[in-house]
């Protein structure tokens, strides 16, 4: 039985990387397909996250369910496995949004692109560096997973500021274009709420942080995190 | 991560005071210089592989193991302070005081009745409705009363193993005791008798120090608020189940309880 749970540990750990993987690609392609007005990406991405990353989540969540009834874990196990409960769900909503941010390619694509003033060219620059400091928690969230890293899974949690921050000075920016040509509203509004799509898969890592810091030393730092 | 010395918790106002023990079967060395203590009215279980000690540590408890031969003890045991291997305490006073449930239940072959007042008539205690009073309220106190009220006189070695075993239960707490050890009480019984027994067992911690060695980590986890890990006669760990079940202070633990070890 001992060797039984290790395996079975090793292959959740496994389910979760690859789960982790899925969602990382389907985040990249949404935003590629934003700025490269890709529908047929964007369509991809909804798809693959309906077909493949909500069932993923599912089995993962029931292989987790068995492993409980079944071996009864304690210790470091039962800290395992019930953080990959939590973690599963937390990735399985990244695809949401990752799938959210898709929707709104979609619907981009009816509406006429704004044309950006000269004091607002900053706006795609703006998203991009919002988008790559997102991409570096979620990619570094997942090493912390798999490496049981607590030091890095804390300097993620401390980078959640930051991207609150750009989508703090995104907001305010195109709430000003907005005051000053209305007519841009609907598109701008659409393009808001993909700063809120990923300034929540930011809010996502740092609770995967936490529980892999709960995993590693059993202490729960949730809503204790100094910045 | 605690280290070696701070995994072994400290108990203010212990009941059972283990200081300095070493135990010799002859030549070999069963205990290994334990240094602990047991707090009074909690429920503490001993854990470890086979061989570990554990049940030679709570035979100790109540002297069993006075009469086995080539048996050398080194160090103290105390009880409420005082040391249980002065040559002056009597030993059937500290078995009165410190009693003992077995693996496999050993009702004596009389009625269920006198299987409860056995110890009181020996000490004494005669009259028949002190005796009476006494068996009802270690039946019900040993959850045993509905089932066999209507039956009282009749053999207990007509009872299941289940009851057999809350009968001996019962029958340890009719001479009042303060101390109840028992030697993996459930691994003979079959769910759902070892529910009921440690239904039991709950019930009983407050009033009585339950020490209980056993081989299930569940039921470990489920019954007892310290938990002991024992291995090669010395005592690993010992702290709070809770924090013993979910973050061990010891790698040596965490692969026990996770069944890595051995």
């Amino acid at each position: 039985m001992a060797k039984n749970i290790q395996t079975e540990i090793e292959k959740l750990k496994n389910q979760i990387v690859y789960l982790g993987t899925a969602v990382q690609e389907n985040m990249q392609k949404s935003v590629k397909a934003l700025w490269g007005k890709n529908i047929e990406m964007a369509r991809q991405v909804i798809d693959r996250d309906k077909d493949e990353i909500d069932t993923f989540e599912i089995n993962v969540e029931e292989e987790c369910l068995r492993l409980l009834a079944l071996h009864q874990p304690v210790a470091g196990d039962l800290r395992f496995i019930v953080t990959v409960l939590k973690i599963n769900n937390d990735l399985e909503r990244i695809g949401d949004l990752a799938a959210k941010i898709a929707d709104k390619v979609l619907l981009l694509h009816a509406v006429d692109p704004v044309k950006f003033a000269t004091d607002t060219m900053r706006i795609p620059e703006m998203f991009n560096s919002m988008f790559e400091k997102t991409v570096w928690m979620f990619h570094n969230t997942m090493d912390a997973f798999v490496n049981e890293d607590t030091d890095l899974a804390y300097r993620v949690c401390l980078e959640d500021d930051e991207v609150d921050r750009a989508k703090g000075e995104i907001r305010n920016q195109m709430e000003e274009i907005i005051m000053r040509d209305p007519a841009q509203h609907v598109y701008l509004a659409k393009l808001i709420s993909v700063a809120r799509s990923l300034e929540r898969i930011a809010d996502h890592c740092t609770n995967i942080c936490e529980d892999i810091i709960y995993m590693a030393q059993g202490r729960i730092v949730r809503h204790h995190i100094t910045r | 991560m605690l280290t070696k010395d701070s995994a072994i918790i400290r108990i203010d106002n212990p009941q059972v005071e283990i200081e300095d023990l070493n135990l010799y079967y002859g030549t070999s060395q069963a205990l290994k210089n334990l240094n602990f203590g047991i707090p009074a009215h909690q429920v503490t279980a001993l854990i470890g592989p086979s061989g570990c000690g554990k049940s030679t540590l709570l035979r100790c408890i109540n002297r069993m193991n006075d009469l086995v031969d080539g048996l050398h003890l080194e160090g103290l045991i105390k009880i409420n302070g005082e040391n249980i291997n002065d040559p002056s305490l009597d030993v059937i006073e500290l078995r009165r005081k410190v009693g003992m449930v077995f693996q496999k239940w050993n009702p004596f072959p009389k009625s269920i009745y006198e299987n409860i007042v056995y110890g009181l008539r020996i000490a004494g205690i005669q009259d028949r409705t002190v005796l009476d009073e006494a068996a009802e309220k270690c039946l019900k106190k040993a959850a045993l009363w509905d089932e066999v009220k209507d039956r009282l006189h009749q053999s207990a070695m007509g009872l299941s193993g289940g009851q057999m075993q809350r009968l001996c239960i019962a029958r340890a707490i009719a001479v009042s005791p303060e101390i109840i050890l028992m030697d993996e009480p459930c691994s003979a019984l079959d769910p759902r008798s070892t529910s009921r027994i440690e239904d039991l067992i709950r019930e009983l911690r407050g009033e009585y120090t339950i020490i209980i060695v056993t081989h299930n980590m569940q039921q470990a986890a489920r019954i007892s608020d310290y938990t002991a890990y024992m291995y090669l006669g010395e005592l690993v760990e010992y702290g709070p189940t809770q924090t013993l079940f979910t973050m061990p202070g010891k790698k040596e633990t965490e692969d026990y309880i996770t069944g890595r070890f051995g």
